[in-house]
């Protein structure tokens, strides 16, 4: 059975913005998932709805099953019991995502001693372990968020999501504002950490490169659903979705000139999320458009060999379209 | 085990950090004093300071007499020396000031914390409440409180803590507001934090600085409102207080005997402390709050 399994999730704000518009993916126990979409395309909705932490005014539908509870239906007490001990969130961030009043030890320590009967003095160990696996000297514990550095403030929000052990992480563009150098470490650490205690995760990010090397599997957002969604290698490598290949060609290959001096970019932008008509929402600025494409209704269809668990939201893929020109 | 031992150093560190910047403000240091000098003779006037020397009936000394002679202030109208009255009276007019504060002070603070947290109806309806205290006059609103509680040290206050948490209540709310809306409160909410650990775990730590500020200036405050209602005879008269000695001058008709040394030390008295705390909470707030720096 699957760790995680999201139905036909649907998140609206307000009155008519649609972010999120029927989302299905499942992640197996030990999985790692990599998001992937423009500023806008839903991703860090979809992340938000699995906890349940958007605002008041978000309506969200579908279902969301973590270790085969309903997450949306779930009282509050069970909710705010399974928030953080078996899916916990690494935040975009550090800086504002850590209390700057209070040492970095009493943030880590917060939810171990709310969600598990031990006393300071063990939430205190723990806290020092975690900090010394995250590579943090431990005697840093009493140290205010603004004393450390960037790099470290990340590894700091990685201890913290580690801190109750759970099942799922998920982390939200885990490495915005840090240079490359600390990013590739932060990446590393928290691959490596999650793997060693078979740990699921979903890591979401605009950076397709990021996905690519820590992800079993990626699925693309765009407009708010998923358009392709397979194992990440085969996914960048042979993209069957024209977004993915526009995305997945959007980045220079280094030591190859001829990407250098021929940049491929996506013209056109993300459509409103509240004014989005019928069939395929990418079809204004796809390169491939054919007439079906602004009437059909796009869903994700098979789009590989048969056991690969490649799927592709585009008409294309469908036998019958596959050779109509452009 | 070498992990567990470090906890305290940051803090001291900022404790020390604080006091520098404190001790380097001649006001800072200047209101500072003037409180220490107060507080202590508040606290050891028992020492020195008998029954006798403030009953009216075991009274030695002339009737308003000037300075001079074993009375450096003079004395009242029954005899009594103005500067054991002075020195006496500053225990009942700092503890009513202080003790007004604190209440005032904790209610405002929870109402601004709840109204901050609960942005819908319960925080609507207490933000409604302080307004409405906010558009009552404070003085007879004061006055009627203690003429309704009865004379004496207690219902004075109630009445300056009731008149005086408005403004507290109105800053910690809008101060909460801007924290609630950073995103650890977010990260504190998924991590199945409770509304409760949300308001005094990380929110709470957060304004305590304003709450800090905010007393020191509401003390000054409340020890006027003391006066002024004393003055106005709310106060029990048998108590030695700054309002009872300003009142008991009023009445004994001092100014038209030209006692000034019965007048003028309360109210130089009053104006000094009232200067000490502003000047001490003017310091904490600039050293606390770096964008009013000038530099």
């Amino acid at each position: 059975m699957s760790l995680l399994e999201v139905r036909d999730l649907n998140v609206t704000y307000g009155a008519d913005v649609r972010a999120v518009r029927g989302v299905d993916f499942a992640l197996d126990a030990g999985q790692t998932l990599g998001m992937a979409g423009e500023s806008g395309s839903g991703k860090s909705t979809v992340a938000l709805s699995l906890l349940r932490l958007l605002p008041a005014t978000a309506t969200i539908t579908g279902e969301v099953l973590l270790g085969g509870e309903d997450v949306l239906t779930m009282g509050w007490g069970r909710l705010r019991a399974v928030r953080w001990a078996e899916a916990s969130i690494v935040f975009q961030g550090a800086m504002s995502a850590l209390n700057p009043v209070r040492t970095i030890g009493e943030q880590i320590r917060e939810p171990i001693l709310l969600h598990e009967k031990v006393g300071i003095r063990a939430a205190r160990e723990r806290s020092a372990e975690l900090l010394d696996a995250v590579g943090v000297p431990s005697r840093r514990m009493a140290a205010y968020p603004h004393e450390l550095s960037g790099g470290q403030r990340q590894r700091v929000m990685i201890a913290m999501a580690l801190a109750c052990r759970p099942d799922l992480i998920i982390a939200d563009e885990p490495t915005t504002a840090l240079d490359v150098i600390v990013q590739a470490q932060i990446l590393k650490l928290i691959t490596d950490l999650v793997h060693e205690a078979k740990i699921s995760m979903i890591m979401i990010s605009h950076d397709l490169s990021v996905l690519a090397d820590t992800c079993d599997r990626l699925a693309v957002m765009y407009a708010g659903r998923i358009v392709e969604i397979g194992d990440s290698r085969q996914l960048i490598e042979a993209p069957r979705h024209p977004y993915t290949k526009a995305l997945s060609s959007a980045f220079p290959k280094i030591g190859d000139p001829a990407s250098r001096l021929a940049p491929s970019g996506l013209p056109g932008d993300p459509p409103d999320p509240s004014a989005i008509g019928a069939g395929c929402p990418f079809a204004p600025r796809c390169p491939e458009v054919f007439d079906a494409c602004s009437t059909r209704e796009v869903e994700l269809w098979p789009a590989g060999p048969p056991d690969s668990a490649r799927e592709s939201a585009c008409l294309r893929v469908l036998p019958e379209f596959s050779e109509v020109p452009a | 085990m070498t992990a567990v031992v470090v906890a305290s150093p940051p803090r001291l560190e900022g404790a020390r950090r604080f006091a520098r910047e404190f001790f380097r403000m001649p006001t800072a240091i200047a209101g500072l004093s003037i409180l220490v000098v107060f507080t202590v003779l508040a606290l050891s006037a028992p020492l020195f300071i008998s029954g006798d020397d403030l009953d009216v009936t075991k009274a030695t000394g002339g009737q308003l007499a000037p300075p001079g002679h074993g009375y450096p202030l003079g004395t009242d109208q029954p005899g009594r020396s103005v500067l054991l009255l002075l020195i006496w009276g500053t225990r009942t007019s700092l503890a009513i000031g202080v003790i007004a504060t604190l209440l005032a002070m904790v209610l405002g603070s929870a109402v601004g914390l709840l109204a901050g947290h609960y942005q819908r109806f319960a925080g609507r309806a207490l933000m409604h409440v302080t307004d409405w205290f906010i558009a009552l006059p404070s003085l007879p609103l004061a006055i009627s409180l203690s003429a309704v509680l009865g004379q004496g040290a207690r219902s004075i206050t109630i009445a300056i803590a009731v008149t005086s948490w408005t403004s507290t209540a109105r800053l910690v709310r809008a101060q909460t507001l801007a924290v609630e809306a950073r995103p650890f409160i977010e990260r504190a909410r998924a991590l199945g934090a409770g509304n409760v650990q949300i308001m005094v775990r990380h929110v709470l730590p957060n304004v305590a600085p304003l709450i800090l500020v905010s007393s020191t200036l509401t003390v000054a405050g409340a020890i006027l409102s003391e006066t002024t209602l004393t003055f106005l005879g709310l106060g029990n008269p048998t108590e030695v207080s700054w309002g009872t000695m300003i009142n008991q001058a009023y009445t004994g008709s001092a100014v038209t005997r030209g006692a000034w040394w019965y007048l003028l030390p309360p109210g130089i008295a009053i104006v000094v402390v009232v200067l000490g705390f502003t000047m001490t909470g003017r310091a904490v707030e600039h050293i606390l709050n770096p964008r009013m720096m000038t530099r």
